[in-house]
C-alpha cells in the first residue's frame, strides 16, 4: 500500500500501514460519535445531552494527543505517558487521606515520574522494573519514618506505594512498548502496540457501558460499581475479545492460542483495573477522580483500566513474540 | 498589557500545573463588574485560582483586595503586585484607627471593578476551619446594596502552598462558586447567610483535605 503524498513528504512516511487505518477508523467513530452527540438533542428535545457532547469533545481531544504522539515516535509516547501518569498521581495524592507532614514525600513522588520515564528512555530496562517496586517502595516508608508522624503511618506508606505503582509504574509498560524494534513487531511497530493497546482497553469500557446501557439487569458488584451489571460485563468481554481476535493479526507479533489468550485475558484486566479504581474512589467518597476531563472525569477515572490491562499486554506480548528480549 | 500576558500566558498554565484548577457552578460567576468575590483565605494560591477562573475578557477588572504592609512591602514586591496582580491595597494596619480602610475597595467597585475580597483578612493554616471573617465585606454590601456578593469556597489550595512555606507542592484543588447574595438590610445577618453560604459549598467540596 502506498500512503498519500502528504505522508509520503514527511516522517509521517513511516507510519506502517496497520496503524493509518486503524487512525482513520478511529477517525470515522469520531465523527460518527459526534453526529450521534449532534442529532440527540433534535431527536429528543427534552433530555440533557450536554454530557454526551462533552465526552465526545473531550474524546477528539484524547485521541488527537494520542494520535499525534504515536506518530512522533517514541520519545513523544513517553513524554504523554508521563504526563498522564502526573496528572493521575496527583489526582490519586489529592483525595488520599494523607497527613500534613507528607508534603516533602508527596514532592519526591512527583519525581518519580520523570526518572521512571527517564529509566525508559534510557532503555534501562532492568532497572525500570525494580526502581518504583523495589526501590521507591522501600525508600518512600523509611523518609516517612525519618519525618516521625506515626499516626496513620502504614496507611499512609501503602498511599504511596499504591500510588505510584498504579499510576507511573503500571502505566509506563503501555509507554516503553513504543519503543519495540520493528523487527520484534513488524506488523505494525512498537507504535502499533501501543495503538492497539489502548484501542482494546478503551473499546472494552465502552463496549461494557453499550450493553449494559442496552441489557444490563443483574448487577455484578453491587457495593462497589452499582452501574456495573454481569450483562454489561460479559457483553463487554465477548466484544473485546472478538476484536482482539480479528483484529489483534494486523497489530500484534503473535496468532493463534496466544492471541486467544490475549483475547480473553485483556478484557478481565481492563475490568479489574476499573472496579479497583472504583472501590477506591468509593472508599474516598468521591465519584470521579476530578473534573479535569470534560464529561468524563478525571484522568485517573480514565485510565484505571490501563492500569492492570497495560502490565498485562506488556508481558503477554513478550512472553509469547519476543523469543528473547529486545531491551537490555 | 505586562499584566494580561502575565495571567492569561503564565498564569493560567501554572494553575493548571499545580492544582488541576477544576472550577464547580462557574455559571454564577459574574458576568460585569462591579462585583465582590468573597473567599477563604489558605494561601497565595487562592489569589491565583481566582484570578484564572474568569473569562479572558474579564481580567482586566478583577482586583484582588490585599494588605498593603505586606505585599507593598520592597519595590519588587510592590510593582508586581500593583502591576500585575493588580491589587487593591489594604491598610489593615489603620483599621480601628479611625481611617477609612475601605476606601480603595470603594473607589474600585465605583469604577466597576470585580474585587476579590478574603474577609478572613489573613491566610489560614490549612485545617477544615475557616477563620473568623471581619465585617468590612458587610459595610461594602451595605454602602453598595446592588453590588452582587459572590460567595466562593477553595479547597485544597491550602496543602499547595501553605503559608511559611517555600516550596509549592502540586495538589489538585476545586473552586466551588455559590449565587450570588444580596444585601439582607443588616450587617451580622449578612455574615452569617455568607458563612452558611461557604459552608454549603465547603460540604460539596471532594475531600482534598489533610486527613
Amino acid at each position: 500500500m502506498t500512503l498519500p503524498p502528504f505522508f509520503a513528504a514527511t516522517p509521517f512516511n513511516q507510519i506502517a500501514p496497520p496503524l493509518f487505518w486503524g487512525m482513520a477508523g478511529v477517525l470515522v467513530l469520531l465523527i460518527l460519535g459526534t453526529a450521534v452527540a449532534l442529532a440527540l438533542p433534535l431527536l429528543q428535545p427534552a433530555k440533557d445531552h450536554v454530557n454526551l457532547r462533552q465526552r465526545m469533545a473531550s474524546w477528539w481531544v484524547m485521541a488527537a494527543l494520542v494520535g499525534a504522539a504515536l506518530v512522533f515516535g517514541w520519545v513523544a509516547t513517553l513524554i504523554l505517558f508521563g504526563v498522564i501518569s502526573f496528572i493521575a498521581l496527583r489526582e490519586f495524592l489529592s483525595l488520599a487521606p494523607l497527613r500534613r507532614e507528607d508534603r516533602l514525600v508527596i514532592l519526591l513522588a512527583y519525581l518519580v515520574i520523570p526518572a521512571n520515564y527517564g529509566l525508559l528512555a534510557a532503555n534501562r530496562y532492568g532497572i525500570y522494573l525494580v526502581f518504583i517496586p523495589v526501590w521507591a517502595f522501600l525508600v518512600a516508608p523509611f523518609i516517612l519514618a525519618v519525618i516521625g508522624q506515626t499516626r496513620a503511618y502504614l496507611s499512609t506508606a501503602a498511599i504511596f506505594n499504591w500510588g505510584l505503582m498504579a499510576c507511573v509504574y503500571n502505566i509506563g509498560f503501555a509507554a516503553y512498548l513504543a519503543r519495540t524494534p520493528l523487527a520484534q513487531a513488524p506488523q505494525a511497530g512498537g507504535a502499533g502496540l501501543v495503538f492497539f493497546l489502548l484501542l482494546a482497553t478503551e473499546a472494552n469500557d465502552v463496549a461494557q457501558y453499550v450493553w449494559g446501557k442496552l441489557i444490563g439487569r443483574h448487577k455484578i458488584m453491587p457495593k462497589v460499581s452499582p452501574n456495573k451489571t454481569w450483562e454489561g460485563f460479559l457483553g463487554g468481554w465477548a466484544t473485546t475479545a472478538l476484536i482482539i481476535w480479528f483484529v489483534g493479526p494486523y497489530f500484534l507479533p503473535i496468532a493463534g492460542w496466544p492471541l486467544a489468550v490475549v483475547a480473553a485475558s485483556l478484557p478481565l484486566a481492563g475490568f479489574a483495573g476499573d472496579v479497583t479504581m472504583s472501590a477506591i474512589k468509593r472508599d474516598l467518597g468521591v465519584k470521579d477522580t476530578s473534573r479535569n476531563i470534560p464529561g468524563h472525569g478525571g484522568v485517573l477515572d480514565r485510565i484505571d483500566s490501563l492500569t492492570f490491562a497495560a502490565p498485562l499486554y506488556f508481558h503477554l506480548i513478550i512472553f509469547f513474540a519476543f523469543s528473547r528480549l529486545p531491551w537490555p | 498589557m505586562i499584566r494580561f500576558v502575565f495571567l492569561a500566558l503564565f498564569a493560567r498554565p501554572l494553575a493548571r500545573f499545580m492544582t488541576g484548577a477544576d472550577v464547580i457552578g462557574a455559571e454564577h460567576l459574574p458576568k460585569t463588574g462591579p462585583a465582590i468575590i468573597a473567599a477563604n483565605h489558605n494561601s497565595h494560591v487562592d489569589t491565583l485560582l481566582l484570578l484564572t477562573m474568569f473569562p479572558v475578557r474579564l481580567l482586566p477588572l478583577l482586583r484582588p483586595a490585599a494588605a498593603a504592609d505586606y505585599f507593598l512591602r520592597g519595590p519588587l514586591i510592590s510593582w508586581f503586585s500593583r502591576v500585575v496582580v493588580g491589587i487593591v491595597p489594604v491598610e489593615r494596619t489603620r483599621a480601628g484607627s479611625g481611617g477609612d480602610v475601605l476606601a480603595p475597595m470603594r473607589e474600585a467597585l465605583a469604577a466597576g471593578d470585580i474585587v476579590i475580597l478574603f474577609p478572613e483578612g489573613t491566610r489560614g493554616d490549612a485545617s477544615d476551619e475557616m477563620g473568623e471573617m471581619k465585617t468590612g465585606v458587610a459595610r461594602l454590601a451595605a454602602e453598595a446594596p446592588h453590588v452582587p456578593v459572590i460567595p466562593v469556597w477553595i479547597e485544597g489550595a491550602g496543602r499547595v502552598l501553605p503559608k511559611g512555606a517555600g516550596i509549592p507542592v502540586p495538589m489538585n484543588c476545586t473552586v466551588l462558586i455559590g449565587e450570588p447574595l444580596a444585601w439582607t438590610g443588616e450587617r451580622l445577618g449578612f455574615m452569617a447567610a455568607l458563612r452558611e453560604r461557604l459552608m454549603a459549598l465547603k460540604a460539596q467540596a471532594p475531600p482534598q483535605r489533610w486527613s
